[in-house]
């Protein structure tokens, strides 16, 4: 099963209900998955900053005293917000890359939930309401998100093999379905220069999209690929910086449910998780046709 | 006197009885839906705020008429055995999964397999269906005003799918007995369907169909028959080098 969501806004006015929207909308599928769930928000940009997520599963050791050591490492000055488990780096986009690099050095036990200018994850184990709480997720502003609430079926029920998964800079992914090619296609990509955090199928299908960007490709194009180059069943429903995108094996028999109104567009395994949102009785909803890319750009 | 026993006493006293999933569970709807006893003169059922609720009016044995108000999720009406169900709205994945008899209208679109496995009844959807409609159909009959989706009516046994809109890919893959009448395109013929010649009887049967859906303004004459070749009953020793 696994339940997924995702919500772009064209309103503005909405932004500051983002948090509270997306986790109203995964909290209404968490009977399709128990295990794990996530959440990616993109924020307002900042000139001044980019940021790290990172996760600890010792946070109180490893996050103490990790936001002097950084700035002291980096030789410029970092902010880091703890949350639960989880914690947000911000220090100025140029030294960004290289604030990471000494997180992995000061604190090796730390995960590196996802980079970029915008975004920020939170995934765990338990339930989506627990997570939501955790993390605190009603409270956010954005302007888009994507959610995963997960029934494990290719590898553990870890916090790392929790969904969305972040392969890019601004880049995550959220996943309906299994792959049946993704050690082929996780050996191809290693042997482009990709890494890799988990043994998940689904962290391959972001690295290719990632990939495929990387390559000079657009959201779109980019999804278009998957249809050729991944083999087995899938809904996926990405996120970059200023897009959103669903895309849809060919069989298609995981479900999809999209509704469209002046104000956003919203994704959901099913209409339930669209039933509260604004003005849905008059929204434009449709099935996603299977094998045809959907996406939309700030 | 609790104040929900007060309520029931009241509503039993009524012909027609108003659900809202909003106030009630959906488990208490469908267990008053099971209580029905031959012959109750609760014939008219409204469903208000089903906000796509999995298995709205699952099981439903008696001829009462229930008025959904609303979108559902998964496997509304299913195993509908007499009552006639009207969806104001959109629905789920197997609508009217394994319908025994009466009928569902869908006023909106339905999602995946419709109607799949049903053994009799009418299943109507106004909107388009999804793929997969019909799958494993038994003797059920469906109508659908717009499109329907790929591998609809896959390995279809008995009953008549009629399309007034397009299908898509492998129409009637390995199908039976069934009978497929589409009135637009067929991308594409799934294994052992072929188009079959429209008959005097098959004409008059497809009007009859037309005429049960409450379709108007279109003419059996503008469709086209489909169904099985036959040649998949028997194993064809031609074939053997394929397994």
């Amino acid at each position: 099963m696994c339940g997924i969501v995702g919500l772009f806004l064209k309103d503005k006015s909405l932004e500051p209900q983002l948090g509270s929207m997306l986790s109203q909308m995964l909290i209404s599928l968490s009977d399709r998955g128990p295990d794990s769930a996530g959440i990616a928000i993109y924020g307002a940009p900042s000139k001044n900053e980019a940021k790290i997520t990172i996760q600890s599963a010792k946070p109180e050791r490893d996050f103490r005293g990790l936001e002097a050591e950084l700035a002291k490492a980096i030789g410029t000055p970092v902010t880091i917000t703890v949350k639960s488990t989880h914690a947000v780096v911000r220090a100025k986009p140029a030294k960004i890359d290289e604030a990471r690099e000494a997180i992995q050095t000061l604190r090796p036990d730390i995960r590196i939930m996802g980079v970029g200018d915008v975004v920020e994850i939170y995934k765990e184990v338990g339930l989506p309401e627990a997570v939501v709480d955790r993390f605190d997720v009603r409270s956010m502003t954005g302007t888009h998100g994507i959610g995963h609430t997960r029934m494990a079926t290719e590898s553990a029920v870890t916090t790392m093999g929790a969904h969305p998964f972040s392969t890019g800079a601004d880049q995550c992914l959220v996943h309906n379905g299994s792959l049946s090619n993704h050690n082929n296609v996780r050996r191809e990509l290693i042997r482009e220069g990709m890494t890799f955090e988990t043994e998940n199928d689904t962290e391959v299908a972001a690295a290719y999209l990632s990939s495929q960007m990387a390559h000079g490709k657009n959201l779109g194009e980019a999804l278009e690929g998957t249809l050729s180059d991944l083999d087995g069943f899938f809904t996926f429903v990405v996120g970059t910086k200023n897009g959103f995108g669903v895309v849809r094996d060919p069989i298609a028999c995981k479900p999809a449910v999209m509704a469209e109104t002046d104000q956003y567009v919203a994704f959901g395994s099913e209409y339930r998780a669209l039933t509260k949102l604004p003005g849905i009785d008059n929204a434009r909803v449709w099935e996603p046709e299977p094998a045809t890319v959907y996406f939309w750009e700030h | 006197m609790p104040a929900t026993k007060l309520s029931e006493t009241v509503v039993h006293d009524q012909a027609s009885r108003v659900f809202d999933l909003d106030q009630m569970s959906l488990r208490e709807l469908n267990q008053a839906l099971h209580n029905l006893a031959a012959g109750s003169n609760e014939t008219a059922w409204e469903v208000l705020n089903p906000k796509g609720n999995h298995s709205v009016a699952v099981g439903v044995d008696q001829p009462i008429t229930i008025d959904v108000r609303g979108s559902v999720g998964y496997y509304c009406g299913g195993m509908n055995s007499g009552s006639a169900i009207t969806v104001h709205g959109s629905a789920g994945p197997g609508v009217g999964e394994n319908m025994m008899s009466g009928s569902i209208t869908v006023k909106g679109d339905a999602s995946q397999y419709a109607g799949a496995t049903g053994k009799g009844g009418l299943l109507v959807i106004e909107g388009n269906a999804s793929s997969r409609c019909g799958i494993s159909m038994k003797g059920i009959d469906i109508v659908v005003h717009g499109n329907i989706g790929h591998m609809s009516a896959f390995m279809a046994q008995s009953g008549n799918l009629v399309v007034l809109g397009d299908a898509g890919d492998a129409l009637g893959d390995s199908i039976y007995e069934a009978r497929l009448f589409v009135r637009g395109k067929v991308d594409s013929l799934g294994a052992d369907c072929i188009a079959k010649e429209m008959r005097p009887e098959h004409l008059e049967l497809l009007q009859g169909l037309l005429d049960r859906a409450g379709v108007t303004g279109v003419k059996a004459a503008e469709f086209k028959r489909y169904g099985s070749a036959r040649t998949l009953y028997n194993f064809n020793i031609d074939n053997a080098d394929a397994y």
